[in-house]
């Protein structure tokens, strides 16, 4: 009744083809924004953005780079953390090195780095596939984790290898107050997901399907797989080393390589499982659930057990939070295989029809 | 000379070491197509209960002859993993039969951090022994004719032994039981080993179990090592690159890529690491089982996939 | 069916989630002081951990029985960290505000204070790092919200570079000697680097650097190289697992446990329990005290804590070396309040600008420790606006198959050499971060 498309008709090929066609979408898109650029600021307290939003918007945008690799292009890939790290330590040396360069133009330029890392990193999948790629890419986790400990000119000599960035500023704003973070960080999102979604929606997206579905079909069609995996890569590598520098820079403020470690990138990997392979809307979902999760738990738990009187102990905590997380992916993924994300589909399906059953 | 032979044999063993945690993995993506990234908690929920039931059972029944509480421990902790694998069939594996891969790869991530979870709620956090009895102590070959002699770590060597005669054992059970027959006819092809009427969920918990036999030799052997600890799980790490250059469906493969991946592992750490100021073993494993994909891609020994287009 | 019953979850999840993240965050009572607590119980370094946490909480415990803060008592909340920083940075955020307003931190994790010495000065809380940290922290000319009370990490290596020396016969017959430095991957591993390499200059002996990948638990190629380069001394920079790892290749490879030296960190009961005789002969620094089971804190805290059934962790853990320092920790931090007190109102609560005042201006001369219980166990510390380390005495302590005992001297770390280089690197810091060097009328606030 109230999502229909009735009256609601096309009268260009651009109109045809936007991202939202049906005008309900677009106005809930839009209060969408209004409510995260305005509200949120507004009405958040600053826990809520240190703790949860900004770490939720930047992990979404690495699990928007994941995405396309796993989810459109069928390159499993565990890897990301590492990729993460490149565009983190390769933006901080732009930004210490070159004397009064712009943080925005590092962070791109970290992208730049962590994509030649990652093209290289992806040359063996156009021989090795499946689960053999996946632990394939673990050489390129650990390799990338050993280099920023070891080489010193990475890490601008310091002698403890850890490095920390100050005074974040784009065009003049000094993005210092939580509030600035978490624009920043929304805007990155937005801009990035936009490019993610039109990418997915043009010819080099259907490769990328096609090359998922099938390669050997897609090659004989006249698909390149050389382009195809490599282009992949490439884009996904840029994104998730742009998130990887926004984390080091916004976030963390000062890091160490064990900060972009293998339970970085089983992490992202499992947001993108759960939020649905295939999908930049599973992205956000997945993050969401795997960045709040452990916190909601955290929380909830030692007030449950005061509820019923007994006092727990954080590292009991700690480890029923595990169980709980655990329990949870295996019971999400046997409710839905194909993640949140298309839980959220067959909602909207529903909201077609509603109120009728069918 | 006389390094390089200890280093050369101080590879060798862990190689062993590796592919008894390989083993695991192997068994289990053989039978069912799924690839357990659970192993390693396997490992440590397992030596986990065996240490801790070590220590319990002495001071709820007052016995105090090792041999005898270890057995015991042995076979508390046989019993449990042999639970632990009927959960995962009933409550996991058996609501997921026929989804992608990854999708499973992922409920074994989801295993990973429960068992995680849950045997440190039951059995603590902290460091605890498992004595079985190996020697601690170091032999030296040959010192007459190397200047210190060749270091041969005798707990290593046993432990060697004991992944060789697991192997052996393995081995005659697939081939010569029944049971064994019907576990690679199910390797084979899901839908026609049940066509035949070989019971699927039964062989899985059987696979499973076997798995976590496995996965309990390799955690009393790596925790009289290192001693019982989160930690312990983390050898699963060390044993992928075993996994993946042996093929994921050889077990003579997990053998084989043991010993590459050892020795090229020690051999690398200790000449070519100095150069590069230290610490390359890991990412040299992954390296260079790598490399041997690149030549063949579905590991030494593992099957060929074929696509059909 | 599925649908509905997963709506309905989400819902209820949605609720919950409100109402936990809006749920009163500071109720701030007001005779009450809020000291933060981040340790972590769980993972690979939790066998340290939580004796140094169990500590640190019963000596609150017992501050709160003997009356409090000059009648302001103390209340007190644990965060798990798991050692892994951004969880060390989710606690701080989520802590810093609450109870009235965190009064400091104390990380135990050189990760996670690397984080954490960028966010503390905007929100003005002090940082104790006692006994680890950054090393450079000691100049508090740069390092305004910075404490590492009691000792750094070069005071640490020096410690053991003029341990070794004495055993040599003198600093000078080091020349040509050979020591190693297995070390623990990682910020805190890489921290006594460039100090050994300062001695190692000065008095000619080779240093060896043999990293080992975090959590440390492969360790076997490491000491088949120590083998083969027959290093004279082995310095060992563990943490966690780590320790007892190295002490078992040890063992494995015959190298005598008599000339391995380790850290503060790398030096206490769950590192050689598990090895038990194996490890005999193990010496290790201290940060002044070791295992003090006969001292008169550990006696009071059995009585007043343990007694009434209030003890955090087990009984036999009281006054073993990482308790020891976790109670050090708690009371530095107790004695910055009383301090700031004395200052601001007594039988006030200060807030974290006063207790950094205090913390600055620590005066604990040895009648003062011995009232609070830890005659025998500590020198007097006392702090001042350039100098945050307040003490640097050491000695060295051995274990002899069952327990720890002090087999030297107190010994001071040499301030000579330390000081450029602790200037040095401020100075380095405060460029990159440009920042500017206290001034004096800053040190009198």
């Amino acid at each position: 009744m109230l999502y229909r498309e009735n009256g609601q008709f096309k009268t260009s090929y651009s109109a045809d083809q936007q991202i939202f066609p049906i005008l309900q979408d677009r106005i809930a898109m839009g209060l969408l924004l209004a409510v995260a650029f305005v509200a949120v600021p507004l009405l958040g307290s600053e826990y809520m953005f240190r703790a949860i939003f900004i770490p939720f918007l930047i992990l979404s945008l690495a699990a928007l780079g994941l995405n396309i690799l796993v989810g459109y292009c069928g390159q499993i890939s565990l890897g990301t953390g590492a990729f993460m790290a490149v565009g983190a330590y390769a933006a901080y040396n732009f930004q210490v090195r070159i004397e009064g360069m712009p943080v925005l133009l590092s962070m791109l330029l970290g992208g730049v780095c962590a994509t030649a890392v990652g093209v290289v990193f992806g040359i063996p999948s156009l021989r090795i596939k499946g689960l053999y790629l996946a632990v394939a890419t673990l050489a390129a986790q650990f390799f990338v984790d050993w280099a920023f400990l070891r080489i010193k000119w990475f890490t601008n000599d310091s002698a403890s290898g850890s490095v920390s960035v100050a005074n974040v500023n784009v065009f003049g704003l000094a993005i210092e107050t939580p509030v600035a973070k978490y624009l920043f960080c929304l805007s990155f999102l937005i801009v990035f997901g936009l490019l993610a979604k039109n990418l997915v929606r043009s010819h080099i997206g259907r490769e990328w399907m096609a090359i998922r579905d099938m390669d050997v079909a897609a090659a004989v069609i006249g698909i390149r797989p050389v382009h195809a995996k490599l282009s992949a890569f490439a884009v996904s590598s840029f994104i998730v080393g742009v998130a990887g520098a926004l984390w080091g820079f916004v976030y963390l403020g000062s890091w160490e390589p064990a900060a972009f470690s293998i339970d970085r990138s089983f992490q992202l990997l499992f947001m993108v499982i759960i939020g649905g392979l295939g999908s930049i809307m599973g992205s956000f979902f997945g993050a969401a659930f795997i960045v709040l999760l452990p916190i909601l738990l955290d929380q909830l738990l030692p007030a449950l057990g005061s509820l019923v009187g007994l006092d727990f102990d954080t590292a009991v905590v700690s480890h029923v939070v595990s169980m709980i997380f655990g329990a949870l992916i295996v019971f999400f993924l046997i409710a839905e295989p194909h993640g949140l994300a298309r839980l959220w589909a067959v909602a909207k399906e529903k909201l077609r029809l509603w109120p009728f059953p069918h | 000379m006389g390094p390089f032979l200890e280093t050369l044999i101080g590879g060798l063993m862990t190689g062993m070491l590796y592919s008894l945690v390989a083993l695991g993995f192997v068994l289990i993506f053989k039978a069912s197509g799924v690839f357990n990234f659970a192993q390693g908690a396997m490992v440590l929920f397992a030596a986990l209960t065996m240490a801790r039931f070590a220590q319990w059972i002495p001071q709820w029944t007052g016995l105090t002859d090792k041999l005898l509480v270890n057995l015991l421990a042995f076979g508390v902790a046989m019993v449990v993993m042999i639970g632990v694998a009927w959960l995962i069939e009933r409550l996991v594996l058996g609501k997921l039969v026929n989804q992608e891969g990854i999708t499973l790869l992922m409920a074994t991530l989801g295993i990973t951090y429960f068992l995680d979870g849950f045997g440190q709620t039951l059995f603590g956090s902290d460091i605890y022994k498992i004595d079985v009895g190996l020697p601690k102590d170091p032999i030296f070959l040959l010192e007459q004719t190397f200047q210190g002699g060749i270091l041969v770590n005798q707990e290593d060597l046993a432990a060697a032994a004991i992944a060789a005669a697991l192997v052996a054992l393995l081995a005659a059970f697939f081939q010569y039981t029944s049971t064994g027959r019907a576990l690679r006819a199910v390797a084979d092809d899901h839908q026609a080993a049940q066509s035949i009427g070989i019971p699927l969920s039964r062989i899985w918990v059987i696979v499973w179990s076997v798995a976590g036999f496995v996965a309990l030799v390799a955690g009393i052997i790596w925790g009289s090592k290192l001693g019982v600890q989160f930690s312990l799980s983390l050898v699963a790490l060390k044993a992928l690159p075993v996994v993946i250059l042996g093929g994921l469906t050889s077990v003579p493969g997990a053998i084989i890529g043991g010993l590459i991946i050892g020795v090229g592992e020690k051999l690398s750490e200790v000449f070519i690491g100095p150069y590069f100021g230290g610490g390359i073993e890991i990412w040299f494993a992954y390296v260079l089982a790598l490399l041997f994909l690149l030549v063949r891609p579905q590991g030494l020994f593992g099957e060929k996939i074929i696509d059909r287009v | 069916m599925k649908l509905k019953s997963l709506a309905l979850a989400a819902a209820l999840s949605a609720v919950a989630l409100s109402t936990v993240l809006t749920a009163p965050a500071a109720y701030a009572q007001a005779k009450e002081q809020f000291f933060p607590l981040l340790p972590y119980r769980t993972g690979p370094f939790a066998p340290n951990g939580v004796p140094w946490a169990n500590g640190f909480a019963d000596y609150l415990k017992l501050v709160n029985a003997q009356g409090g803060m000059n009648g302001v008592k103390i209340i007190f909340e644990e965060c798990e960290t798991g050692y892994l920083t951004d969880k060390g940075v989710e606690c701080y955020e989520r802590l810093k505000g609450k109870h009235g307003g965190a009064t400091m931190f104390q990380p135990l994790s050189t990760g996670i204070t690397f984080a954490l010495t960028e966010k503390a000065p905007a929100d003005k809380i002090p940082l104790i790092t006692a006994g680890y940290g950054r090393s450079e922290s000691q100049d508090g000319g740069v390092f305004k919200w910075n404490f590492p009370l009691m000792g750094t990490y070069w005071v640490a290596a020096d410690a053991l570079t003029q341990v070794i020396g004495k055993k040599e016969g003198g600093l000078d017959k080091l020349k040509g000697k050979k020591i190693a430095l297995v070390y623990h991957d990682s910020p805190y591993g890489k921290e006594p680097i460039p100090l050994l390499q300062e001695r190692s200059k000065m008095h000619g002996f080779e240093l060896q650097l043999l990293p080992v990948t975090s959590p440390g638990v492969e360790q076997k190629s490491t000491w088949l190289q120590i083998r083969q380069s027959k290093p004279d001394y082995v310095l060992l920079w563990g943490w966690g697992v780590m320790n007892s790892t190295a002490l078992k290749e040890a063992v494995a490879t015959g190298y005598p446990r008599e000339k391995m030296y380790g850290v503060w960190w790398s030096g206490a009961e769950p590192d050689v329990k598990d090895v038990g005789d194996g490890a005999k002969g193990y010496n290790a620094v201290t940060m002044q005290h070791g295992a003090e089971p006969n001292s008169k804190i550990v006696k009071d805290i059995l009585a007043l804590v343990h007694g009434k059934g209030q003890g955090t962790g087990p009984k036999e853990e009281v006054g073993s070396v990482l308790y020891m320092r976790g109670a050090i920790s708690a009371m530095l931090g107790v004695e910055g309040v009383k301090r700031a007190q004395e200052r601001f109102g007594k039988g006030k609560v200060m807030t974290g600008e006063q207790t950094r005042w205090g913390l600055e201006n620590l005066a604990l001369d040895q009648k003062k420790l011995d009232a609070l219980g830890f005659a025998g166990v500590m020198r007097p510390v006392s702090t001042s606006c350039v100098d945050h380390v307040g003490a640097n005495w050491a000695r060295v302590h051995t274990w002899d198959g069952a327990k720890w005992s002090f087999t030297s001297d107190w010994l001071q770390a040499d301030e000579q050499i330390i000081k450029p280089m602790v200037k040095a690197a401020a100075d380095k810091y405060a460029a990159e971060k440009k920042l500017t060097r206290r001034t004096p009328e800053d040190c009198q606030s």
